[in-house]
């Protein structure tokens, strides 16, 4: 599991992120939310080791500040935000960068796999850079998926997904399926925790909901105790009403926003 | 349907670029074996290679003049086009890979500029030297002196660069700028106060030549060229990752400081010592790397071998072209790389802001 004490950030030497306890399981999905500002991605940064920070991460029992980049690769993924390339690298060649960067045996076909779960199955010859927003992002994701392989070590240690904001540039549809492949991990005993905006998704896929409010953790549960009109609205300075629709609706969470009211 | 922008190979069906990356790495040997002939036959003198050669295997003893046209003349300035190409062509694609920036040159690690003032130095202040210095030759120090200048500017450059353990890509590129101004500016200073004797030198010196080329030099510099060569393979699947940005890096297992610390140190090494033993030969670093991922992709595992080979094939090349158009005389090879060179850097440009605005 994923567990933090006390983690702090500065950044520049302003705090960031302060005394932050959380945990996330194997198994399900945890879903990082809060408003712009509040410190969801320094605590993604800090989760995946990209940053300095005080205080525990410990990740299947290991510090994470012990682990070397390479054996984090190994146990975790990382979905960035935004996916720029530099150079003019095909889908194909973009997603075996991942599976080299994993623990798996490379497979000739574990790009073209990776690449068909995401629905891009016939991308792979196509440049990364003429791609559009949405469809970089999937590459991304399968990258990431090549790269951590299945959900269980062979030694039966979960591996993790970390997701920033994994859905930020695409369609409806392809939300449900990005999202549902999220769970998918998760079900098989894998980890991941997702940095969500969506609060409508989050209340469809997260099992664990952390709610971040000004560089601290406000409150962590599951998304019937989290997502709630009175800590929703507090939060994001707004009134937001939450309700719940029939079980097979797409938009569990109708909120009406208005800005400058309640808060 | 999408005209592929300039600077792409045009993709292959299965999106796997690495078989056509390994026919040009043959093509490119076979290129490299033939130019080597050709630039072992070309010069002032009617010294012809094949036959030569084919005396030497047969066990017969060659004319004096032949043995040392060839084996003196000829061969170590093979040798030195083959390693300067080859050096500064991977240091290029180093410099690209870690500054993530196609137009990147090895220059801008302060080495061309280091190693400037210290030839410029060696030339100009060469009789004033201590009585230990002295006693080189001038033909052997100012290679030293460029080595020394370029490993300076170098190793300056990279500490002003790192705060804290992490070296900033960003502030290397800016104070490389200042650097390579100051170190011009030192240059003047010299330049003012040099004979015309010196001036003559220090111009030929900046053109980029391979004439004064002999063993010693290439003994000087093979084993920098060689290990930078040789090692270069170690930074590709980083380099490759660096694309996707310094924190996907991290995140699939790259010690990006470690990266940066090996390219940086290679580029030093393989560019440090092809200025030190040929002078300022421009645009090979910037547009072999880009011919070569024109042809087959941005993989730096393919990348950087086949750059060394084209490096090695074009300079070779450029050296016939300087040694047959003015013959008896020659040109500096400077002059031949930029004149090709430059239109091409030009034309990649173009085709940067074309795919950047389009």
């Amino acid at each position: 599991m994923l567990l933090t004490e006390g983690l702090s950030v500065r950044l520049g030497g302003v705090p960031v992120l302060e005394g932050v306890g959380m945990t996330a399981q194997p198994g399900v999905l945890t879903a990082i939310v809060g408003p712009n500002g509040s410190g969801k991605t320094t605590l993604m940064r800090a989760l995946t080791g990209e940053i300095g920070y005080r205080g525990r991460i410990a990740l299947n029992g290991a510090e994470i500040r012990d682990l070397r980049p390479g054996e984090l690769a190994r146990i975790r993924g990382v979905l960035p935000q935004s996916g720029g390339l530099s150079f003019p690298f095909t889908v194909h060649e973009v997603v075996r960068l991942g599976q080299e960067a994993g623990a798996e045996p490379l497979r000739a076909d574990g790009p073209g796999a990776a690449l068909v779960r995401v629905g891009l199955g016939d991308y792979a010859h196509r440049l990364y850079q003429e791609l559009s927003g949405g469809e970089q992002q999937r590459v991304q994701l399968a990258r990431v998926l090549a790269q951590i392989g299945s959900p269980v070590s062979p030694e039966g240690r979960p591996r993790w997904l970390f997701l920033d904001e994994p859905v930020s540039s695409l369609d409806i549809g392809h939300q449900l399926l990005v999202m549902g492949l999220a769970r998918d991990f998760a079900a098989a005993g894998g980890g991941v925790v997702a940095v969500m905006h969506d609060l409508n998704l989050t209340a469809m896929f997260a099992a664990s909901v952390l709610l971040m409010r000004k560089g601290a953790l406000a409150e962590q549960g599951p998304p019937e105790r989290i997502l709630r009109d009175d800590l929703l609205s507090a939060t994001y300075g707004c009134r937001i009403r939450v309700g719940v629709a029939p079980a097979d609706a797409v938009f569990l969470l109708p909120h009406s926003c208005a800005h400058g009211v309640g808060g | 349907m999408a005209t592929p922008a300039p600077g792409n190979a045009a993709p292959v069906r299965s999106g796997d670029r690495s078989p056509r990356a390994r026919r040009l790495c043959l093509v490119l040997v076979l290129l490299m074996l033939v130019m080597s002939a050709l630039s072992l036959g070309a010069g002032a003198s009617d010294v012809s290679a094949s036959d030569s050669f084919g005396a030497w295997l047969a066990g017969r003893d060659l004319p004096l003049r032949d043995r040392i046209v060839l084996f003196d003349i000829r061969l170590p300035r093979l040798a030195m086009g083959l390693l300067v190409g080859a050096g500064l062509a991977v240091s290029g694609a180093l410099m690209q890979g870690l500054f993530r920036n196609p137009l990147a040159d090895p220059g801008l690690v302060g080495v061309s500029a280091g190693a400037s003032l210290g030839a410029v130095a060696a030339i100009v202040l060469g009789g004033a030297l201590p009585a230990g210095l002295g006693l080189l030759p001038a033909a052997a120090l100012v290679p030293l002196f460029a080595f020394a200048g370029g490993w300076v500017a170098v190793i300056l450059l990279y500490a002003l660069a790192t705060r804290g353990g992490r070296t900033s890509v960003a502030t290397m590129l800016l104070a490389g700028i200042a650097l390579a101004a100051l170190a011009n500016a030192l240059v003047g200073v010299m330049i003012y106060k040099a004979s015309d004797a010196a001036l003559r030198d220090i111009t030929f010196w900046s053109l980029g030549s391979l004439s004064g080329a002999h063993w010693s030099k290439v003994v000087l510099a093979a084993p920098l060229i060689l290990t930078a060569l040789l090692l270069s393979p170690l930074l590709a699947r980083g380099l490759n990752a660096l694309a996707l940005g310094e924190a996907a890096a991290m995140h699939m297992g790259v010690e990006v400081q470690r990266l940066k610390r090996g390219a940086v140190l290679a580029v030093a090494a393989a560019t440090g010592a092809s200025v030190a033993i040929a002078g300022g030969i421009g645009f090979v670093g910037i547009v072999v790397p880009h011919l070569v991922r024109l042809a087959s992709g941005p993989d730096h595992r393919w990348l950087l071998p086949n750059a060394a080979l084209l490096g090695a094939v074009l300079l070779a090349g450029a050296d016939i072209v300087a040694r047959l158009v003015v013959a008896p005389a020659e040109l500096p090879i400077g002059i031949v790389t930029a004149i090709a060179g430059a239109p091409l850097f030009l034309w990649i440009l173009l085709g940067q802001r074309i795919r950047l605005e389009g």
